[in-house]
């Protein structure tokens, strides 16, 4: 599920990969909104009935960045199959409540926010559209979905000296995202 | 009355608004049009449920119902741009919290690359990885 402001951004990497599996596009951050979801890549994982088993968790199907995040996807990748082929990992239902991130009214406050500013973006109103993305960022330092996802939005590259300030920063702070027991005590 | 665009987490509605210094205020008929809610004796109301309203002389105003008092009373967050006339209600973190807390994985429908749509409900009887990611 692509966090992207359309189907053209992640398009080169869906059409490279050829998923057969489904590949969506959130464009309107529905599904982050309702997920809390404030960093990429997050994994979800949810059972057969519908149920939530594990909490958020920032994980990488691949090594190609492991020298920027340090996490490797080997424990990963094994603690799927795990979960898929013995049904292994599935927090019991108060430890998965006691880790998950939830949102705040600061959180939800910067949602509206950027909901505001993508929808001024869309209406040519750069400058105040601008505004609300700041404002957003302000609400929730920690959201990558706003802070970073709004760079391409605005014209800047989310790759570049403004990101890398953004993360310089997250890092000072202890590099917050979501409170996670290790895949290997399970 | 100006004509002001009006979200409600993602549903847009144009309604005509007296605009105020602290907030718009909207009609009862905006209020129903965009935010699908009534003032009742009862409370603000939507369907069945309603939201008791100990204090009227906060949320109605010069025959109006004002924006940020209907937000606060709902406990759902209020982003508002009075210059551009725009106003996005979002959903509550309470409700949210409350949501995911219960452990079930809230449903959704989102297009692909075709703009068909998938929902997450249809993968009912299997184990899903729903994996956020993004170009950026």
């Amino acid at each position: 599920m692509a966090l992207d402001r359309n189907a053209d951004d992640p398009r080169p990497y869906i059409e490279r990969a050829r998923p057969t599996h489904p590949s969506l596009i959130d464009s309107e951050h529905v599904v982050a909104d309702l997920y809390h979801i404030i960093n990429v890549p997050t994994v979800v994982w949810i059972d057969e009935g519908g149920r939530l088993v594990r909490p958020n968790d920032a994980q990488f199907g691949t090594d190609t960045f492991v020298q920027f995040h340090g996490k490797h996807s080997a424990p990963f990748l094994a603690a799927v199959r795990a979960w898929v082929r013995e049904g292994r990992g599935v927090l019991p239902a108060s430890e998965l409540r006691a880790q998950q991130l939830l949102p705040s009214r600061e959180t939800q406050l910067a949602r509206a926010e950027f909901t505001l500013a993508w929808h001024l973006h869309r209406r040519g109103r750069t400058q105040a559209a601008e505004r609300h993305f700041l404002r957003a960022g302000e609400l929730s330092p920690h959201d990558w979905t706003i802070r970073r996802g709004s760079m391409p939005i605005r014209g800047i590259n989310p790759m570049g000296p403004e990101f890398f300030k953004l993360y310089e920063e997250w890092k000072a702070a202890g590099s917050p995202g979501y409170p996670v027991p290790s895949l290997e005590e399970h | 009355m100006v004509s002001w665009t009006l979200i409600d987490e993602t549903r847009e509605t144009r309604a005509e608004v007296a605009e105020a210094p602290e907030a718009p205020l909207l009609s009862p008929a905006a209020l129903r049009s965009a935010f699908a809610f009534e003032l009742k004796p009862e409370g603000l109301c939507k369907g069945d449920l309603c939201v008791p309203v100990r204090d009227r002389s906060a949320l109605v105003r010069a025959g109006g119902i004002d924006l940020r008092a209907f937000a606060d009373l709902l406990g759902r967050p209020l982003a508002m741009d009075a210059e551009e006339r725009l106003a996005v209600l979002g959903a509550s973190p309470r409700e949210r919290a409350d949501r995911l807390a219960s452990l079930e994985a809230p449903d959704f429908r989102l297009p692909d690359l075709h703009g068909t749509l998938h929902s997450l409900s249809a993968q009912r009887g299997k184990k899903v990885l729903l994996i956020a990611y993004a170009s950026w």
